[in-house]
């Protein structure tokens, strides 16, 4: 019996080895391809959209308005200096919080941790991630920031309150420094997530030479993947910078929502994206609506800057994993 | 089971939406819930988010009626499609809430208040607000200053007050939904103040009468354009209320009213909707609602410690009510 | 003077490894509190009448949030419809069809779209959506959350599909199978457990989300009847509430946070466990 004929003798076969329909097999490219394009047509949108939104508030101010601080939706004058500062401070203050710890977690579970603590605590980790911002914010109004009030500031006041950032009144608690901290915890999982592949990516030759020479499991990893990594650190720091830009809920709960400039970090402040949030369903002005389009498009771009950035630092191990989640 | 007999009723309800002000919020909250048993047919959904968003929704057309303590300016009226018109509900008090240790009842006047809201008076016992208090010994600590981070009626209440009492504030802030404040934290709405100070020892905000008596906070006396220093009430509120001038289009500003019990930071709040309503259903239900609320409703304010409006007054809000097409 | 210096170089060993266990512990630390939190400020308040009621007039204690509940079911639902078959047939272009330069562009802007934060999302479907249609509606907030799953699932989907082994490909083309046939039968079958884990995930991570829906879905004090309606949902409920002065609110705002936190944790153990059903390598599949 030919092989065609048993073939066909099962049940189901028939259907396979009819001629393939060379349309069917267009058309699902077809399907595929328009649906993967959505995305490079996402990426125009947004920008047009955002630069659209944008266009009278870009008329009226030019350049003045990245460096206006003035604010005032009374008088239709609008700069956006205190948010691009307050953005700043908390995003760079919350990665340089986050920095060491997740640097300190991803070597615990690269190179320290026993086999059997690995998964559970990278589980734990990745938990971190999944808790939404206005939860964190819930807690971070309830619990945290009252905390920090009682107990941290007043410390940090006492023993650091030669530093000008802080001095100054320490007030309900609700300021850069605390959002900076909540920034911190956003972004630990995603630090220690980029700085894992980082460590990984050593290849285990390295330790072994380490080794050989007699080092001990810290002189080892210090020498040999901390030292090659250093790059990979700084794009895994960006990549948690970038994700502090975005952060809009949790911040606008424990930041206090002051546009202004303090060098105190016990003062409250604004970011873009919670100035965004509190003031966009209510400008009552079409100017000031179009600032806050211009607001969102620059944080749009200061994003996929420090985006860009992370992947250059991340080379190869930036184009394959994951980023910008 | 409630669950599916409430979708069924929704079913076959008319929603109508509405956005703005949140001074008003408790009130409205009241009568739509009450109207709601008197014609089920219909749901009102408020969404209590400022009135700079219920000035911006209602001229983009995003609801049906919008809500404002701050009247409209001519340049915002200008924009909207078509004759919108003002039709004002309620009067209520902007209030001074504090956290003090010991609640003590503060006497504030206008001055007084605009350098505490410039950041030119720091301390609660700077010699102007003890000089107000010689009963009181106020603590040597900061003031922590709390306004609001949306725009809002009741900031411009406020402020309307603080510029006619302060030139000094006239010339720095000027009055508006929203401003830019020299000094202080922001917090959301008036329910987001109201939380602030409750939770900020030393603080003090400014809020919607009712807010401070349903979280049972402590709020300041003021002095009055008469010299008097007022505890702001339903009586007080409409006593300022009593001396107004109200002009066709119902915008008119209460604030520093000359009498002699008039409570100095009051303000009216107003709906707002077109005078040819867009959808006939829709602009059928709204006009009854308002009749209701006008008449019936008005009954409810007191209670909730909001003025109504006065017979005369409100004779001439009918009146306009009837002028709404649909 | 030898031993000496080897005993330090020994001490440090062990200082260094206790500061990172330790830095470990104060990373995971607000996780323990966050959830003891949750479950010891909400978990009394979470009963049939939370669950099934709408919340009561502003100051009245009491009340519940189930349009709020109902409200994110229905978002998060039209949120996968557009987005997860999206993300998936562009994930599989990407992985079965596309030339290396068109695959390297188009990660490229997936990647930034992953990037954006969730705020501008919302700013574009206000722009497109919500003016043009003159409302906040819940296709708007659908619409913005399923912008955020699309890049996200393409991803997702790619990586995914990458790991089944080229052999099956092969073996069905040898067959004579016509390639869609093959990817949607052999491959697709092969990574279904993957890539229903991406979609899940993606989901779980837009049914926290509150900024976008802030002007594209708004609220609502009660049921929408229909998708053109503002629409409550659960994030923004308890942002509305957290923020508020009523004392019964804040309660009410813990436990939805809780009801929000135990649903994200359901589709994360989900995830891990039909991941290790899965006859392919897990690899970041859960690193969201």
């Amino acid at each position: 019996m030919s092989a065609a004929a048993a073939l066909s003798a099962l049940p189901g076969r028939k259907s396979i080895l009819a001629p393939p329909s060379k349309a069917a097999d267009t058309a699902f490219y077809a399907l595929t391809f328009a649906m993967a394009i959505t995305v490079l047509a996402l990426v125009l949108i947004v920008g047009v959209e955002l630069f659209r939104g944008a266009q009278a508030s870009i008329h009226s101010f030019g350049w003045r308005f990245f460096v206006g601080a003035n604010w005032d939706p009374v008088n239709n004058d609008f700069g956006a200096l205190p948010f691009i500062a307050g953005t700043a401070v908390s995003s760079i203050l919350g990665t340089a919080i986050a920095l060491p710890l997740s640097l300190a977690t991803a070597i615990f579970l690269t190179e320290l941790a026993p086999a059997w603590a690995r998964q559970p605590v990278s589980t734990l980790v990745e938990m971190l991630a999944s808790i939404p911002s206005v939860i964190l914010g819930l807690w971070g109004i309830y619990v945290m920031v009252p905390w920090l009030h009682d107990a941290l500031f007043p410390l940090l006041k006492r023993y650091f309150g030669f530093l000008p950032i802080f001095q100054g009144p320490i007030g309900g608690g609700y300021c850069m420094l605390s959002a900076a901290m909540i920034i911190a915890i956003m972004i630990v999982p995603i630090i220690t997530s980029i700085a894992r592949e980082v460590f990984r990516a050593v290849p285990d030759s390295q330790r072994d030479a380490a080794y050989a020479l007699g080092a001990t499991h810290w002189e080892a990893t210090r020498l040999a993947v901390l030292n090659a990594s250093t790059r990979g650190i700084f794009g895994a720091a960006m990549l948690g910078l970038a994700r502090a830009l975005g952060e809009t809920m949790a911040v606008t709960m424990v930041i206090g929502n002051r546009p202004g400039f303090s060098a105190s970090l016990f003062a409250p402040g604004s970011t873009l994206a919670s100035t965004i949030a509190n003031e966009f369903v209510e400008a009552v002005s079409d100017l000031h609506l179009s600032a806050l389009f211009e607001l969102g498009l620059a944080l749009l771009l200061v994003t996929i800057v420090i985006n860009l950035l992370a992947r250059l630092l991340l080379g190869a191990l930036g184009r394959k994993t994951r980023l910008g989640l | 089971m409630a669950v599916a007999a409430a979708s069924l009723t929704a079913s076959a309800q008319l929603l109508i939406n509405g956005a703005g002000a949140t001074f008003p919020y408790p009130i409205y909250s009241k009568w739509f819930y009450e109207y709601s048993k008197v014609d089920p047919t219909v749901h009102f959904n408020y969404q209590s988010i400022g009135s700079g968003a219920g000035q911006r929704q209602i001229i983009e057309g995003t609801v049906d009626f919008g809500a404002s303590d701050g009247p409209m300016s001519d340049q915002s009226l200008s924009r909207a499609p078509a004759k919108l018109l003002h039709i004002p509900t309620v009067a209520g008090a902007d209030v001074l809430t504090y956290n003090l240790p010991g609640n003590p009842h503060l006497n504030l006047d206008g001055p007084a208040i605009a350098g505490i809201y410039l950041g030119t008076i720091t301390k609660w016992n700077d010699p102007h607000l003890a000089a107000l208090n010689p009963g009181l010994t106020l603590p040597d600590s900061d003031i922590e200053v709390v306004h609001r981070s949306d725009g809002s009626g009741t900031t411009y209440i406020l402020t309307d007050y603080l510029s006619s009492v302060s030139p000094e504030w006239a010339r720095r802030v000027g009055r508006g939904t929203s401003v830019r404040w020299p000094a202080g934290l922001g917090a959301k709405g008036n329910e987001g103040v109201t939380g602030q100070v409750r939770q900020l020892p030393s603080s003090i905000g400014y809020v919607e009468l009712v807010y401070a008596l349903q979280n049972k906070l402590p709020y300041a006396d003021v002095q009055n354009a008469a010299g008097r220093s007022i505890t702001p009430s339903l009586e007080s509120v409409s006593a300022a209320l009593a001396t107004a001038k109200v002009p066709e289009d119902f915008r008119f500003s209460i604030v520093n009213a000359p009498g002699e019990g008039a409570y100095p930071i009051s303000g009216v709040t107003w709906l707002l909707l077109y005078e040819q309503q867009r959808d006939p259903q829709k602009g059928k239900k709204m006009v009854e609602f308002l009749k209701w609320a006008m008449t019936k409703g008005e009954s409810m304010a007191a209670p909730l410690n909001y003025a109504p409006m006065p017979s005369n007054l409100l004779q001439r809000v009918l009146e306009k009510i009837d002028k709404i097409k649909y | 003077m030898n031993d000496l210096h080897h005993q330090w170089r020994k001490a440090k060993n062990w200082i260094v490894s206790g500061l990172c266990f330790a830095c470990a512990l104060m990373v995971l630390l607000p996780l323990g509190l966050v959830v003891f939190h949750l479950i010891r400020m909400g978990a009394s308040s979470i009963d049939w009448a939370f669950l099934t009621q709408l919340p009561n007039r502003a100051g009245e204690p009491g009340g519940g949030m189930a349009n709020a509940i109902v409200g994110s079911l229905i978002l998060i639902s039209l949120a996968a419809a557009i987005g997860i078959p999206v993300g998936v047939l562009g994930g599989i272009y990407l992985a079965e069809y596309a030339s290396d330069r068109r695959r390297a562009s188009i990660r490229f802007a997936a990647d930034l779209l992953n990037g954006t934060p969730s705020i501008v999302w919302g700013i574009v479907v206000y722009a497109l959506v919500v003016r043009p249609m003159k409302g906040a509606s819940a296709y708007a907030g659908g619409l913005a959350l399923a912008l955020i799953i699309i890049p996200l699932v393409i991803r997702t989907t790619e990586e995914i599909l990458q790991l089944v082994p080229n052999g099956h490909r092969e073996a069905a083309l040898a067959l004579g199978i016509p390639k869609w046939k093959g990817i949607v039968f052999i491959v697709l079958k092969t990574a279904r457990q993957g890539i229903l884990s991406g979609a899940l995930l993606a989901c779980s991570r837009v049914a926290g989300e509150t900024a976008p829906l802030l002007f594209t879905a708004a609220g609502n004090d009660s049921w929408s009847r229909k998708l053109s309606e503002p629409i409550a949902s659960l994030p923004r409920q308890i942002y509305d509430f957290a923020i508020g002065p009523y004392d019964d609110w804040h309660r009410q705002a813990w436990a939805g946070a809780l009801i929000l936190m135990m649903v994200a944790l359901a589709i994360n153990v989900t995830v891990r466990i039909l991941m290790r059903g899965s006859s392919l390598p897990s690899g970041q599949m859960t690193q969201m």
